[in-house]
């Protein structure tokens, strides 16, 4: 068995400032890492450089592909690089109107991934649309309605119904319950959590919550200003923290 | 071709100079060489401003010789101002012959229609453009809709199509009907109502579609492959009217609906003049 | 029997860098070995590390130095650095953990938190459902609890549902860390029967028992745990 994903001195910067520096680490099927750190941490910069959005000064990521095997993801031709973000690859963003089409029906937008590798049996497509807005506990009734029409919690249920639809092995989440409402944020958690456990999905979660990754991931990786200075298994850095950053993150979370 | 002799008023032959001339013509070869894709071209000004066909007549100059008998047709009328202006203003310019009649004309330049008549090979149908991208409305910037081309990603138009069907029970675009050419790319066949689009089947003229404004060229070879773009339950439909052309009785060309009176009395005619005069004289020979 | 829990020369200090990096040595060359059908009991003074060297032997704790091997599948396995994909399934097949608290998951019923490490393991929802079922109905928390998240369940009802879900898989090595803290006399002796009969059947289990009776109950062999000094 190969890592899913693997990282390698992944460097990035913006003009003279370090955004990350030599993030190294393997990433196995069905495990759900963490990238955790405080703003300009420069946890982002690294989740668009694994996604193949930005490219990095240095390093590589290569990504265990079903449809060609290990492929240096920055490698890639664009039209590879776009054709595996949209099938085994999912990107929930922190606001769900940059993953979403606004413009068009909560059906137009889960069934676009099917659209665009080649469904075209409407009834179909608008079968699956349903399960789907089921499986993301939205009303049936409001397949048709618009994103622009939806709460935020709704919007981002929406996202990522839209990104499962294709069954990615991988799905990379940029604070996915950023800005919402408490409840709501528990909502879509358990969700998350539900389709990890049984859609076998891995996945690297940005956040700077470390609730949020107590709940969601198996492995963490503390970042600060563009470097990791702990990783491990997410309950050993909780719970056993090292460095002092980490020990400093941990004893600042308020108490309930 | 033309000779490059002046004509009455000091134009070169056809209007346009020979350099620019041979600059649309290669933008055309390379249009045919690869259907349905749109080849940015150096448009000149024209005599007439944008909207008014400027980039049909630019492709119309490029291609028009001695030999060439031409139609211009606009919404399927030969009779209709501007197309009497524009055949009017090549008849000037380029010498050459113009006909009314479809199975006479080597070149056809039409805004909005195909003649119901079915071309024969040798002829050439120049289409006016008035916006060339089919994903236009979809996606706004051409940085990306030329990606989208490039890459053969044609998602977001059916997702349009998706769209259409949730919120109309149907596919309701009635005329710029989005088609996929030789299997490739999506084009616009400019917006001729969806009535004519299986005329562009395999059709055994020459394509040609020219945008001024836009300043695009594209082209469909003869006997290529367009598909109107559907769903398998949901299978591209063309119109029909419960009644026939009040002038010639045809039942199966195109009719345009006409208020003849301020009661609200209508008449449905043939949009194609040409077709529908054959047919009426036709009908009168045989009495 | 041969052990299949193995520890040797482990080390682990605390340094708690927001005080100056004070170091707070607290396991120094522990050595122990436990072997199926045992029950070692950590004994000693409150604070002297038996909950980190429990914590340790589950990988949640990150030893300095040592070994401690475990009889996982069909070889051995070194925890001491293991690669975190290899503690996972360590977690999943070989070795369970009854802490003192449950870890409450918002939104989740009852009977699925219980579910969840069976159908980790590829259970179907069903099986996984009926053997919940069972285990909840042997430590009397009624029906009626079945569909609601623990969170606002009493501390004995909570620690119940903690004990079924780490038993609902048989695990080859347990370790309980006061398992039956906040039961109720009637409670804790179906637990202690519960963990008796698993270690009669052939696990190896190592824990930590406040109440002298229980820990005799229970225990075979006891390990006595030396504040931050040597075994």
């Amino acid at each position: 068995m190969s890592p899913l994903l693997s990282a390698r001195g992944i460097t990035r910067y913006f003009g003279d400032r370090i955004a990350c520096r030599d993030v190294d680490f393997d990433l196995w099927p069905g495990e759900v890492l963490g990238v955790v750190g405080e703003s300009g941490s420069g946890k982002t910069t690294l989740l668009n450089c694994l996604a193949g959005r930005l490219a990095p000064d240095a390093g590589a990521v290569t990504y265990d592909s079903m449809a060609y095997g290990p492929v240096e993801v920055h490698a890639l031709s664009e039209a590879r690089r776009r054709l595996l973000s949209r099938t085994e690859w999912g990107f929930v963003s922190q606001d769900p109107r940059e993953g979403l089409r606004m413009g068009v029906s909560a059906g137009a937008n889960i069934g676009e991934r099917l659209m665009a590798v080649g469904a075209r049996h409407y009834g179909d497509i608008r079968h699956t649309a349903l399960d789907w807005l089921e499986r993301v506990e939205i009303a049936r009734d409001r397949l048709d309605d618009r994103p622009s029409a939806y709460s935020g919690g709704m919007r981002q249920r929406l996202q990522i119904a839209r990104n499962l639809v294709s069954s990615p092995r991988l799905v990379f989440m940029d604070e996915p319950t950023g800005g919402l409402d408490v409840s709501v944020q528990a909502r879509i958690l358990d969700l998350l959590r539900g389709l990890v456990n049984t859609l076998h999905l891995s996945a690297v979660l940005v956040t700077h919550d470390l609730g949020v990754a107590r709940l969601l991931t198996h492995r963490l990786m503390v970042m600060q200003g563009g470097a990791v200075v702990e990783h491990g298994l997410t309950d050993q850095v909780l719970d056993d923290p090292r460095h002092a950053y980490t020990q400093m993150l941990v004893a600042s979370i308020l108490p309930v | 071709m033309a000779d490059a002799s002046p004509q009455d008023g000091g134009y070169n032959y056809a209007y346009l100079d020979e350099q620019t001339k041979r600059m649309i013509r290669r933008a055309i070869l390379k249009a045919v060489a690869v259907p349905g894709y749109q080849v940015p071209f150096g448009g000149r000004e024209m005599p007439l401003p944008y909207g008014w066909g400027t980039g049909g007549i630019q492709v119309t100059a490029a291609i028009i010789g001695r030999d060439d008998t031409l139609k211009v047709i606009d919404q399927g009328a030969d009779d209709t101002t501007n197309a009497v202006s524009i055949r009017r203003f090549f008849a000037k310019v380029a010498g050459v012959a113009t006909t009314t009649r479809t199975e006479e004309a080597t070149v056809i330049q039409t805004r909005h229609r195909v003649p119901e008549t079915p071309l024969r090979d040798g002829q050439i149908l120049v289409f006016q453009v008035p916006i060339p991208e089919p994903l236009r409305m979809l996606e706004p910037r051409e940085t990306e809709t030329r990606t989208l081309h490039a890459l053969a990603e044609y998602g977001v138009m059916q997702v349009s199509l998706y769209e259409s069907i949730a919120r109309h029970g149907r596919i309701s675009k009635a005329y710029n009907y989005p088609v996929l050419v030789n299997g490739r790319y999506i084009m616009s066949p400019s917006p001729i109502p969806k009535f004519d689009n299986p005329k562009l089947d395999r059709s055994p003229a020459l394509q040609l579609y020219g945008a001024g404004r836009e300043k695009r060229i594209y082209a469909v070879p003869p006997y290529t492959p367009v598909k109107s773009l559907d769903f398998e339950d949901h299978p591209f439909e063309i119109e029909q009217w419960s009644e026939c052309c009040a002038l010639c009785g045809s039942s199966d060309s195109f009719l345009d609906e006409m208020i003849v009176d301020d009661s609200g009395q209508r008449l449905f005619v043939c949009s194609d003049t040409d077709y529908c005069e054959r047919r009426q004289a036709a009908a009168e020979a045989a009495e | 029997m041969q052990p299949i829990l193995r520890v040797a020369g482990l080390t682990k200090s605390f340094i708690v860098h927001a005080h100056g990096d004070l170091a707070l040595p607290v396991l120094k060359d522990v050595a122990l070995a436990v072997s199926p059908g045992e029950c070692l009991a950590l004994v000693g003074p409150s604070g002297a590390g038996k909950s980190t060297l429990l914590r340790s032997l589950y990988g949640n704790y990150r030893a300095d130095k040592g070994s401690i091997r475990v009889r996982h599948g069909e070889g051995w396995t070194e925890l001491v650095g293991a690669e975190p994909r290899t503690v996972l399934d360590i977690r999943r097949r070989t070795i369970g953990f009854v802490s003192q608290f449950l870890r409450v998951i918002p939104r989740v019923a009852t009977l699925d938190v219980v579910a969840e490490p069976l159908i980790g393991l590829g259970a179907s929802q069903q099986e996984a459902r009926d053997r919940a079922e069972f285990l909840l109905a042997l430590l009397n928390v009624p029906q009626r609890l079945w569909a609601l998240p623990p969170a606002t369940f009493s501390g004995g009802e909570q620690q119940r549902v903690n004990i079924a879900r780490s038993l609902i898989v048989d695990y080859p090595i347990l370790l309980l860390d006061e398992p039956t803290a906040s039961l109720d006399a009637g409670n804790r002796d179906r637990v202690i029967e519960m963990i008796a009969e698993r270690r009669n059947a052939g696990s190896a289990i190592v824990g930590i028992f406040h109440d002298i009776g229980v820990r005799d109950l229970l225990a075979n062999r006891v390990h006595e745990v030396v504040p931050g000094g040597v075994a």
